[in-house]
C-alpha cells in the first residue's frame, strides 16, 4: 500500500462563531475519518512515537485497534497506560512528543495520533466501555494529595495495582488544573473531565474535597492518624506571578489564574452562577504561553477586544503552534516584541492604559532563546481598561513549610527523584508542576505514573 | 455537604452559624478563616472563625448579609445543608507562634469593629485559657448592630463598648475610647489587634500609632480560592505586595496601605449590588436591571 503523507483535517467550530460561544472549538474525527487516519500508521518495528510519550502508551496497537475497528480494542489498550485519553487527545502538545517523532513527520504529515487518542476517549464514553479492569486488593492505603492530572494518573494506576487510594482535594472540586484553568472550548468539563475523574471512581478511588493538606491535615496525620502507608504529592503549581510594575494593584488588573478560575471553576460566564468576573472592553493578557492564549480567547469569547502582549518574537511563543493558530482565527491581536512597564491608574483606581516599550531581539540567553532587549526611546502608551498578568505560576509552599523534613529547593519546588518521585521523607512522592514548576498536563501524568511504581514497589516489599 | 446544626440571629443581618465539620473544628486556631459556598453554583465567600468545637467537631461562623449569597446564607435554617466548607485558611494568629514568656509579657488591647467582635472572640477566648488576660473593645455604629457582647465578657479582662450614637456604652468611636483608656485611664497596652471593617482598622492603626502600641490587623479583601492561587486578595504592606490569604490574613497595621486595600474591595460593587436586587426582588427583577443588558 501506498504511503499517505497527507493527515486526515479534523473539523472544527467556524472561527467567527465559536469566537462568540465557550463550545469546543476542535470538533474531532468520527468513525470513518479515524479509521482513514489510522491506516496511515505504518506500525514500525521500533516505533519513536512510543518513546516521545511521557507515559508510554503502545500507540501502534491502539492505531491497529482502530484500523480494524476494534474501538473499545483501543479504548482498553490505552486504558493500560492513561486514565486521562480524552484529556490528553486535546492538551498534550503532540507535535514535540509522539507526532514529533512519528517517522511521517520526515517527509509529509505525522499521523494525527492525539486526535486518534481523543476519538477512541470519546467513543468509549459514548459507549460506556468498561475501563475497571484492576487486580486483587492489596489491603493498603495510599494518601495523594491534589486531583489534577498529576495526582489522577498515580491514583488511577495505584488503584488498578489494588490499592486502597484517598485523593485529599484543596478546590470543591476535583481535576486541578483541568477543572479551573483550561477552558471549556478546549476542555469540556461535564463530558470529558468528569468522566474521566469518574472512571478513577469506578476503580476504587475516594476523592475527598475540601481538605487543604498543610492546614485540615497534615501529611504527618495521614500516616500517623489516618493510617496511609504511603503519599503522593501532586499540588500543582498555583501561584500566580506578577511582573512588580507600578500601578500593577489598581482595580481592573488581574492573575490569568483568577480571571481563569472566576470562568472556568466558577462558571461565571453562565449566567446563573453566583461568581462574578470583571472584563473591560479591551483587555491586554501579559505573556506568551498557552495560559494566556486561554486567557486572551477567554477574554474575546466574553466580549472584549483582546490582545497578546509578549516581549519575545512569535517564534519564541511558548504556547502550542495549534493554539497560536487558533487564537489569531478567533481575531486575538498580537502585538509581540512588546514589554509593559508600568500600568495606569485613573482617579477612582481603575487601569485606564499601560505604557510599554518596544523590544528587539539580543543575544541568546541561557534558555538559549534570543533574549529581548528594550529599544531606547520607544514608550508608547496602549489604551487598556483590564491587563491579565500570565507570567507562569510557581508551587504553593503551605504543604512544603508544613511537613518536617521535606525539603525544597530555591524555586520552592519540592525536591524528588526523576525516576521514582521519592522526597526526602520515607514514603513520601511527589510529581507535576509541585516539583518541576509549571509544566504540562501530560509531564505531570507521566510524573504520577512513575511514582505510582515506585509506591508499589516500596509498599511491595 | 455540611450540616449547619445551629443557627442563631445575633441582629437584624448578623447571623452566627454552627456548622458540622469535624476536619477543620480539628485544626482550627484563633486567626485562621474557612470558605463557604452554599450550593452547587454559589460563590466562595471567605468568612472569619467565631468559635470551633472539636468534641462536637463544629466550627462556628458569624457573618452579616451583605450581598446575594450571604443573604441567601443567612435565609438557610437549622438542619440544611451548605455544599462546601474548607479550611482552616491562612495563618493562624501571631499570638499562637509566641512563647508562653512572651505571652505574659504583652499587655493587650483587642479592638473589634462590628463583625469583627467575632475573630476577636477566639483569639481573647485562647489566651484566658492560657492565663492570660486581655482587654477588648468592642464598637458598633448603634447598639442594635452590637454583637457577641455576653460571650465576649466571659472571655475578656475588661471589656468595653463603644457605639457611634451614643446608644450604648462609651458614646464615640472605637479610637476615640482607645484613646481615653491610654491616655486618661492609664491604660499601658503594648500589643493592639484591631479587626473590622476597612475604614476602622485604618483609623485605629492610625491612633495606636499615636499611641505607640504595635498592631495587628486581620484583612479581609476579596478572594476566590483562599489557598493562594488567584492573587485577587493581593495588599500591599511596607512596600511589598503579599496574598491576604496565605500570607495573613494578619498583617501589620502600620504598614498596611488601606486606600488601597478599600479601593479594591470594591472592584465588583456593580455587579454585587446587580445580583443582590436580583435575589431581593426574585422574579419581578427583570433581566438587564437598568434594561443595558450589561448585569451579570
Amino acid at each position: 500500500m501506498a504511503i499517505n503523507y497527507t493527515k486526515i483535517p479534523v473539523r472544527e467550530q467556524d472561527p467567527k462563531v465559536r469566537a462568540t460561544n465557550f463550545k469546543e472549538v476542535c470538533l474531532g474525527y468520527n468513525e470513518e475519518e479515524a479509521v482513514l487516519e489510522a491506516s496511515r500508521c505504518l506500525n514500525c518495528p521500533k516505533p519513536m512515537c512510543v518513546t516521545g510519550c511521557p507515559v508510554n502508551i503502545d500507540i501502534p496497537a491502539f492505531i491497529k485497534n482502530i484500523k480494524e475497528k476494534d474501538f473499545e480494542g483501543a479504548a482498553k489498550e490505552i486504558a493500560k497506560y492513561s486514565s486521562l485519553p480524552a484529556v490528553c487527545g486535546r492538551v498534550c502538545p503532540q507535535e514535540t512528543q509522539c507526532e514529533g517523532r512519528c517517522i511521517l513527520g520526515n517527509k509529509g504529515d505525522a499521523v494525527s495520533i492525539g486526535k486518534l487518542e481523543r476519538f477512541t476517549a470519546d467513543w468509549s464514553r459514548e459507549h460506556n466501555v468498561d475501563l475497571t479492569a484492576k487486580e486483587a486488593p492489596k489491603g493498603k492505603k495510599v494518601a495523594v494529595i491534589g486531583a489534577g492530572p498529576a495526582g489522577l494518573t498515580c491514583a488511577g494506576d495505584l488503584a488498578r495495582k489494588g490499592y486502597d487510594v484517598t485523593i485529599f482535594e484543596a478546590l470543591h472540586k476535583a481535576g486541578g488544573v483541568l477543572e479551573y484553568g483550561i477552558p471549556e472550548f478546549r476542555l469540556p468539563k461535564e463530558t470529558v473531565v468528569k468522566t474521566e475523574i469518574d472512571n478513577i471512581k469506578k476503580l476504587g478511588v475516594k476523592i475527598e474535597t475540601n481538605v487543604i493538606i498543610g492546614r485540615t491535615l497534615t501529611i504527618d496525620q495521614l500516616f500517623d492518624k489516618e493510617g496511609f502507608s504511603a503519599v503522593f504529592i501532586g499540588s500543582g503549581a498555583g501561584l500566580p506571578k506578577f511582573m512588580g510594575i507600578p500601578g500593577e494593584n489598581a482595580n481592573g488588573v488581574f492573575s490569568a489564574n483568577e480571571m481563569l478560575t472566576r470562568v472556568n471553576l466558577m462558571k461565571a460566564y453562565l449566567d446563573d452562577y453566583d461568581t462574578p468576573v470583571k472584563i473591560g472592553k479591551k483587555v491586554a493578557v501579559i505573556g506568551g504561553g498557552n495560559v494566556a492564549m486561554d486567557a486572551a480567547r477567554t477574554a474575546l469569547r466574553l466580549g472584549a477586544e483582546s490582545h497578546i502582549v509578549y516581549r519575545r518574537a512569535e517564534e519564541q511563543l511558548p504556547a502550542r503552534a495549534e493554539e497560536v493558530h487558533h487564537a489569531k482565527e478567533e481575531g486575538i491581536i498580537f502585538d509581540l516584541l512588546t514589554n509593559p512597564t508600568e500600568i495606569l491608574v485613573d482617579e477612582n483606581g481603575n487601569v485606564c492604559g499601560m505604557n510599554c516599550v518596544r523590544m528587539k531581539l539580543g543575544e541568546p540567553d541561557e534558555s538559549g532563546r534570543r533574549s529581548p532587549v528594550v529599544i531606547e526611546g520607544s514608550d508608547f502608551t496602549m489604551e487598556v481598561d483590564t491587563v491579565i498578568m500570565s507570567l507562569g505560576t510557581s508551587p504553593n509552599p503551605l504543604i512544603s513549610s508544613n511537613t518536617p523534613g521535606l525539603e525544597i529547593n530555591r524555586r520552592k519546588c519540592i525536591i524528588a527523584e526523576e525516576e521514582t518521585g521519592l522526597t526526602s521523607r520515607e514514603g513520601v512522592y511527589a510529581g507535576g508542576d509541585a516539583v518541576t514548576g509549571a509544566a504540562t498536563v501530560i509531564l505531570a501524568m507521566g510524573a504520577g505514573k512513575k511514582a505510582a511504581a515506585a509506591i508499589d514497589e516500596y509498599l511491595s516489599k | 455537604m455540611y450540616k449547619i446544626v445551629k443557627k442563631e440571629m445575633l441582629t437584624d443581618t448578623i447571623f452566627l452559624m454552627e456548622i458540622l465539620a469535624p476536619r477543620v473544628a480539628s485544626s482550627a486556631l484563633p486567626g485562621q478563616f474557612i470558605i463557604v459556598k452554599n450550593s452547587d453554583k454559589g460563590e466562595r465567600i471567605p468568612l472569619t472563625i467565631c468559635d470551633y468545637d472539636t468534641d462536637k467537631g463544629t466550627v462556628t461562623i458569624v457573618a452579616q448579609a451583605v450581598g446575594k449569597s450571604t443573604m441567601e446564607l443567612m435565609n438557610y435554617s437549622e438542619g440544611d445543608q451548605v455544599s462546601d466548607f474548607v479550611g482552616p485558611l491562612g495563618r493562624p494568629s501571631d499570638l499562637c507562634e509566641m512563647s508562653e514568656e512572651e505571652l505574659k509579657s504583652k499587655n493587650i488591647i483587642f479592638i473589634a469593629g462590628g463583625v469583627g467582635a467575632a475573630p476577636v472572640y477566639p483569639q481573647v477566648k485562647w489566651l484566658k485559657e492560657r492565663g492570660i488576660g486581655a482587654d477588648v473593645i468592642i464598637g458598633a455604629r448603634t447598639k442594635d448592630l452590637l454583637i457577641l457582647e455576653d460571650k465576649m465578657s466571659e472571655v475578656a479582662e475588661n471589656l468595653y463598648i463603644s457605639t457611634d450614637d451614643g446608644t450604648y456604652g462609651y458614646n464615640g468611636r472605637v479610637t476615640d475610647l482607645l484613646k481615653e483608656l491610654a491616655e486618661k485611664q492609664g491604660k499601658s497596652y503594648n500589643h493592639a489587634v484591631a479587626i473590622g471593617p476597612m475604614i476602622m482598622m485604618k483609623f485605629t492603626s492610625m491612633m495606636t500609632k499615636e499611641l505607640n502600641i504595635p498592631t495587628v490587623v486581620s484583612l479581609n479583601p476579596i478572594m476566590v480560592d483562599g489557598t493562594g492561587m488567584c492573587g485577587a486578595c493581593r495588599v500591599t504592606v511596607g512596600n511589598e505586595v503579599k496574598f491576604a490569604c496565605v500570607d495573613g490574613p494578619e498583617f501589620d497595621g502600620h504598614l498596611v496601605n488601606y486606600d488601597e486595600a478599600m479601593r479594591r474591595q470594591t472592584m465588583y460593587k456593580t455587579e454585587e449590588g446587580q445580583a443582590r436586587l436580583r435575589y431581593e426582588e426574585g422574579a419581578t427583577h427583570k433581566n438587564g436591571g437598568c434594561g443595558c443588558g450589561g448585569d451579570k
